[in-house]
């Protein structure tokens, strides 16, 4: 990293507003005015639209392996994902996951 | 108002923020170790882990500065993934936008992945909720995360490189994602949105870091509110 000092705070400090300029935005600025139907709707399905989409290029190339596909990680996040749908329950997803990460991992060495 | 009731739900909102202390620790953690190992000083780590509080771009902006990226890059790659907050944010307006401006202030800066989505979990399995009890819920599910997503980073740092990668700690993030998302499948709307997201992201793969992304939340969210709006004519 060849950064002076003040490179790296301006970074810091530009990401820092800029990231909560982002999180204020919408809160923020439309306050109380009602949103239209079709608004409701479409946001309805922010967390399931994003989400997943964040996930499966991790899933499918993890960086801890240079982009090749794992087949601990891969069967880890199958099995979170199934005992999510199973239980509605997020901590017994995460345990799921990391139970099956571990034991791969281990005996896959 | 009752003050009483907004009280439970600040309570039941620490309750249900406090198993993220799991998933936030290995992440925080993660962040400082790498931090160090790219360089970057205490002080400046912690900048990073007061200031952006946003794990995934903080990690995307470490690595284009390992790589020496012009300043203008790193901050629009960073950016970028950061832009799904926008839709957070957008969110969070139904349920939050009654309060006065300074407590929205105060939850943008708490608007992270983990308060965001058990809140509007939350927010759904309750609809009587009013904006205070919502807002009380909120801060509740943030109080156990921030001290320690902030107190772990500063461990991250102090331990450095001597966490063994047999831990497979990169992992923790997908596994938290999932864990997340997979209760929310609760229609046929919901799982169309998400294999969509899932197809398109993976599809767009080669575009600049976020960029896909959001592209692949957009498709996700139009096929989500189409399967809605079909199922409500037919039945």
């Amino acid at each position: 990293m060849t950064y002076t000092t003040l490179e790296i705070w301006t970074i810091i400090l530009l990401l820092g507003v800029g990231t909560y300029l982002i999180r204020f935005s919408f809160l923020g600025l439309i306050g109380n005015r009602p949103m239209p139907p079709i608004v409701l709707k479409l946001l309805r399905y922010t967390p399931v639209a994003v989400l997943p989409g964040m996930v499966a290029p991790l899933v499918l190339w993890p960086a801890a392996t240079g982009g090749e596909p794992d087949l601990a990680r891969g069967v880890a996040a199958l099995v979170a994902f199934g005992v999510g749908l199973a239980t509605r329950n997020t901590i017994w997803a995460m345990l799921g996951g990391a139970v099956a990460l571990y034991t791969l991992l281990f005996t896959l060495g | 108002m009752a003050v009483s009731t907004t009280k439970s739900d600040y309570w039941r909102g620490v309750r249900d923020g406090t198993p993220f202390i799991l998933v936030l620790a290995p992440f925080a953690l993660l962040f400082g170790v790498v931090a160090t190992e790219a360089g970057l000083t205490l002080a400046e780590t912690m900048g990073f882990n007061v200031l952006v509080i946003a794990g995934a771009s903080q990690f995307a902006a470490v690595s284009l500065m390992q790589e020496n990226a012009p300043i203008l890059i790193v901050l629009a790659t960073a950016l970028a993934v950061n832009l799904r907050m926008a839709m957070y944010s957008a969110s969070l307006v139904p349920h939050l936008g009654a309060a006065p401006l300074w407590k929205r202030a105060v939850v943008a800066y708490l608007n992270v992945d983990q308060t965001f989505a058990s809140s509007m979990v939350e927010y759904e399995r309750r609809p009587a909720m009013t904006w205070q009890a919502k807002i009380a819920y909120f801060f509740g599910v943030s109080t156990p995360v921030f001290p320690v997503w902030y107190a772990l980073g500063f461990v991250g740092v102090a331990v450095g490189a001597s966490i063994p990668p047999a831990l497979a700690l990169d992992f923790a993030l997908p596994i938290a994602f999932i864990a997340m998302t997979a209760p929310l499948l609760k229609t046929l709307a919901h799982l169309a949105a998400a294999l969509t997201s899932v197809v398109v992201a993976l599809a767009l793969a080669w575009m600049p870091s976020g960029l896909g992304l959001l592209v692949a939340a957009g498709c996700a969210m139009l096929v989500g509110a189409l399967v809605e709006t079909m199922q409500e004519r037919r039945a």
